[in-house]
């Protein structure tokens, strides 16, 4: 074990970003509702946000020069890691108040461990942001881990 | 709309299942919304000839929404979801067939909450995306 992370790696534990607001509008809440699926009619009409309404909220606003040939951008908050396929994730999220029409919502975001493990397939490399959503005021609103996997 | 009291819920409780297809139209709308340009969600050859997947990916996080709905249509108004948790097993290509739904794993009457365990699987049978959540159920 430790043979893929070597401390030039491993020294971005603890790494954050700098935090980003953004305002909650009832057109962005009506839009997520529509695209999810949502039958609830205060999702629908945007009174209340859907319990994961924020990863609309906050994923990663880039210019068209700065996405890859699949789309996708490279996270600063990340070192260069040995293994590059993602697979499949994980969230996990304490809820703390709901996200309304007119919120004003800061999030911090920190890469808050890197570790690998042996699979049936070979190595593979795990990694957690952690999140946290407050309001400007600084009312918590939700915490979040997010793992992800790369072999 | 009224659902489960703390008093009521038991261990071993279904939630409802619901069947769940994402088309090509909702997978547009949905990435669209996160403002997500990964191809594997809306150009197919590139899908299927360079990433050499099936057809179109469903994005991950909308499944994991989809296990929220199961929890929050079945809760009711006055119930408040405390914690959620789910992750991605499996892929899902668009127009796949689903079927949510979920039980009850356990309940702490002292302190109003219910655990719930979740899943989505496919027409194998297969669980893409097992999740759990915590919910804070109204007295009675």
């Amino acid at each position: 074990m430790g043979s893929l992370l070597d401390q030039a790696v491993l020294a971005h534990i603890g790494a954050s970003a700098t935090p980003r607001t953004e305002l909650v509008t009832r057109r962005d809440i009506r839009k997520y509702a529509v695209a999810t699926g949502q039958r609830l009619r205060r999702f629908i009409d945007g009174d209340v946000a859907p319990p994961l309404f924020h990863i609309a909220l906050f994923w990663d606003v880039v210019e068209l020069g700065e996405l890859l040939p699949d789309g996708l951008s490279v996270d600063p908050l990340l070192p260069e890691f040995p293994l590059k396929r993602a697979m499949a994730g994980g969230w996990n999220i304490d809820y703390h108040r709901p996200i309304v029409p007119g919120d004003e919502l800061v999030m911090t975001r920190t890469l808050s461990d890197i570790y690998e493990k042996s699979g049936s397939r070979g190595p593979l490399i795990f990694y957690e942001l952690t999140r946290e959503v407050h309001t400007r005021s600084g009312e918590p609103v939700l915490s979040e881990k997010i793992t992800r996997i790369l072999r | 709309m009224a659902g489960p009291s703390i008093a009521t819920v038991q261990a071993g409780d279904s939630l409802p299942t619901r069947e769940l297809v994402c088309d090509t139209v909702q997978l547009f709308l949905y990435n669209a919304v996160l403002w997500n340009a990964h191809r594997i969600h809306f150009d197919a050859p590139y899908a299927t000839e360079v990433e050499g997947y099936p057809g179109l990916v469903v994005a991950g996080p909308l499944i994991g929404d989809w296990l929220t709905q199961c929890v929050l249509e079945w809760m009711g108004d006055d119930a408040e979801l405390v914690s959620f948790e789910f992750s991605n097993r499996w892929a899902v290509y668009v127009d796949e067939p689903l079927v949510s739904g979920g039980k009850v794993l356990s309940v702490d009457m002292e302190n109003g909450l219910v655990t719930l365990d979740l899943h989505v699987v496919n027409a194998e049978d297969r669980v893409v995306a097992p999740g759990r959540a915590v919910v804070r159920l109204p007295v009675g």
